[in-house]
């Protein structure tokens, strides 16, 4: 007889392990399998020549100073009976969005940016303050809400463009799986989550939390399986019937959660039909390079922490022509944000657009030659906006869109997924569930959410 | 239980779910929505936790009942005497 679970979790990301952490606090017996040996998902971590590199977190959004009420962070904070300090958030610096002519800085203050924007855009203060209005207003949180566009909304409060595409910027960059707009519901959790809340980053970044995570899911009992990725799920009926593995060992169980998003998750199921999963391939993804340097940012004079750019007025966010979009991008120094002491390491990591069949087609012998020479050119723009740290780099290392489809899994490297969302959770099937990047909360608070409001909604609440 | 004992009983669950809140000095006749910032997650953690400890049903057209400390008292003191 095969092993029987009472929930089965595919990805040990944070939206699984959000969703296992709760199941198993309320006595659920539960796996979580995935495929490769570190856990993670999207916001992992790894060694390279003694240095510790995050992926993913640039900064974690929605910080909150301790016991803010009805915040995000607060809230998954107490679902997971995890303390504030456990997560060693430490507080951004400064960040800023620039664009040719104009740099529009955001702190965890938000009325430093509401200045901000009232003197960089002075005839558009009152209509910004009417957009934030609307922004506080508005239930995102409604799962019922059809989707549509933010761009139209915000037009309608907004008439300068540039102000237009600066607001949006760092939303983009940091969840939207959809070029050029994105859901307003999204729009509004993003606006809040960065711009109102804000930005912060644990000491040792990604492995703190997940570290918090897992001590978390395993003490309350919960099962973890790495290097067990499914291969298949057998469909009968209406029902998922059995896990296989790739080691074709079989599990049952009575639900099965997915994180690895709706067209990958679709693709599993033994009557698949191919094209079933409609429109939801993604096509954004990035290439991410990571430079230790020899001296500390700040002793350049680089105070920010993080900056979103664009060398053209009109921000394009889609998938580059070419391997690369080298016109915008996201510049993260993780040494920037309010530590007790100086990190280990000097790092500088940018993030720019790229094409991921552009880079699965390079031959072999290609692939590292275009990795520095793409990152060269990035590195050329982004000097443009940060002192130039070029001389002072003594490592570098680099990650392609093929890297985050090794890594993730999902189609086209997409590193946001489906540019469609599934708010529900509810597949066609009644006892598989999405949860994670494809039921449309993004970040690793998002995530973490994600999961957690999967887990109650559809195993809790039925109890 | 008694009345006072089910009144700890459910500080400590209050206490376990928002710790960052005063639940030390809960006034019994505000509700502890306001007085605590719940939510329904937290409602419904309320509920799930007296499940676990206590094996107290509460089903979900009750949940009003639990709206403030003496509300609560009221509709568990017979539920878990």
């Amino acid at each position: 007889m095969p092993v029987h679970y009472d929930v089965l979790i595919i990805g040990a990301g944070m939206s699984g392990l959000g969703a296992g952490i709760r199941l198993a606090h309320y006595g659920r017996k539960v796996c979580i399998l995935d495929r490769h040996y570190l856990w993670g998902g999207l916001n992992s971590f790894y060694r390279l020549k003694g240095y510790r590199f995050d992926v993913g977190l640039h900064a974690m959004t929605n910080f909150v100073p301790r016991g803010t009420r009805n915040a995000p962070l607060t809230k998954l904070l107490r679902q997971l009976r995890i303390d504030y300090d456990e997560l060693d958030l430490r507080p951004q610096q400064m960040s800023a969005t620039w664009f040719p002519g104009k740099r529009l800085r955001f702190t965890n203050d938000f009325a430093f940016f509401e200045s901000e924007v009232a003197e960089q855009f002075p005839a558009q203060a009152d209509a910004f303050r009417r957009l934030v209005k609307h922004v506080m207003e508005y239930d995102a949180l409604n799962l019922a809400t059809p989707e549509f566009s933010a761009r139209e909304v915000v037009s309608g409060f907004l008439s300068d463009p540039l102000l237009i595409e600066m607001l949006f910027c760092p939303l983009f960059f940091y969840g939207s799986a959809v070029e050029n707009d994105m859901d307003f519901g999204q729009f509004v959790i993003m606006f809040k989550s960065i711009y109102c809340e804000g930005l912060a980053r644990p000491t040792e970044g990604v492995r703190r939390v997940l570290r918090v995570l897992m001590e978390k899911y395993k003490g309350l009992g919960g099962e973890l399986r790495m290097k067990s990725g499914v291969r298949r799920l057998e469909v009968a009926g209406s029902k998922v019937t059995e896990v296989v593995l790739d080691s074709g060992e079989r599990l049952t169980a009575d639900t099965v959660f997915s994180s690895a998003g709706y067209p990958e998750t679709l693709g599993l199921l033994s009557d698949y039909v191919p094209g079933s999963e409609g429109p939801t391939q993604g096509q954004l993804s990035f290439m991410e390079s990571i430079d230790v340097l020899t001296k500390e940012p700040r002793e350049l004079g680089y105070e920010f922490t993080i900056q979103f750019f664009s060398t053209t007025e009109k921000f394009h966010y889609q998938k580059p022509e070419e391997l690369v979009d080298v016109r915008s991008g996201v510049i993260c120094c993780p040494n920037n944000f309010c530590y007790d002491r100086p990190l280990d390491d000097n790092l500088m990591r940018v993030t720019s657009l790229a094409n991921h069949g552009r880079w699965a087609a390079l031959p072999p012998e290609e692939y590292h030659e275009s990795k520095v020479r793409w990152h060269g050119l990035v590195l050329d723009e982004v000097v443009k906006i940060v002192p130039d740290f070029r001389p002072f780099v003594k490592f570098t290392d680099i990650f392609t869109p093929k890297t985050v489809r090794k890594f993730t899994g999902h189609v086209n490297g997409a590193v946001y997924g489906s540019p469609v969302k599934f708010k529900t959770g509810r597949t066609r099937l009644d006892n598989l569930f999405l949860c994670g990047t494809d039921q449309g909360m993004l970040g690793i608070v998002g995530a973490l959410l994600s999961g957690i409001s999967m887990a109650n909604m559809h195993v809790l609440q039925q109890a | 239980m008694t009345r006072q004992e089910i009144r700890q009983a459910i500080i400590d669950i209050l206490a376990d779910i928002a710790p960052d809140e005063d639940t030390a000095n809960l006034k019994d006749d505000v509700s502890l929505r306001d007085q605590l910032g719940l939510d329904s997650m937290d409602f419904l953690d309320i509920v799930m936790e007296l499940r676990k400890r206590y094996n107290v049903e509460v089903p979900s057209s009750d949940y009003p009942q639990l709206a403030t400390m003496t509300s609560c008292l009221d509709y568990l003191s017979p539920k878990m005497a």
